[in-house]
């Protein structure tokens, strides 16, 4: 049974359809102890398909640690979402309900590499010289 | 932000999944936003709103111009 309706699957479509380049998503999963993962595992598996600049590759958080720890993820479920660069752009949970959106933004912004913000906020943001972290608390709801 | 500068990095946080990070940084409504591990901002703002206060702890204090 597939979480997108016919009609979603198709809006879905027709937004990734702006993709300007290939896009990865790389998934990070453990076997034990992890509700999320199937969850998660299940939102990809759906969107995937849906462009064929989605790309996919799955790791286990736990025996990939170095491959983890060159994505800076400390956590499963995670995914990065990874264009031309890694972006530094990171879910943490299952991407469902109000996220799978949320991911589906994150994808083509990614794609595309253009941030999308005002003249102001790219200024504000070129007089950055040191690491930010930015840990953005949501819900599916 | 994260694609526009390569010092920042964004991760989307499930709350419901991560309790023990909702309670490191006392979550209690979403969204909330937590920089650098210190600084929270708390719901949806408008942009570059969003941006300054991010910010706000890094770049210097804005000049006022007058003086104190």
């Amino acid at each position: 049974m597939s979480l997108l309706s016919n009609g979603n699957r198709q809006l879905v479509r027709d937004a990734l359809a702006q993709m300007t380049g290939p896009v990865s998503l790389v998934f990070f999963t453990q076997t034990i102890g992890c509700e999320g993962c199937l969850a998660a595992r299940r939102v990809l598996d759906e969107v995937v398909p849906l462009n064929e600049q989605l790309a996919f590759e799955e790791h286990n958080l736990v025996l990939d640690k170095e491959t983890a720890a060159t994505y800076g993820v400390d956590r499963a479920p995670a995914i990065a979402v990874v264009g031309a660069r890694d972006y530094g752009i990171r879910f943490y949970g299952a991407p469902t309900g109000y996220e799978f959106m949320t991911l589906v933004d994150a994808i083509l912004l990614a794609s595309t590499g253009d941030s999308g913000l005002s003249a102001e906020s790219r200024e504000l943001l070129g007089g950055l010289t040191a690491p930010l972290d930015l840990q953005v608390f949501v819900t599916p709801t | 932000m994260a694609v526009e500068s390569e010092h920042v990095r964004a991760t989307a946080v499930g709350a419901t999944e991560f309790p023990d990070l909702v309670r490191l940084y006392q979550v209690t409504g979403v969204p909330k936003t937590v920089v650098d591990g210190t600084v929270g901002i708390l719901g949806a703002l408008p942009e570059e709103l969003f941006v300054r206060q991010a910010l706000a702890h890094r770049l210097p204090p804005v000049d006022s111009g007058t003086a104190t």
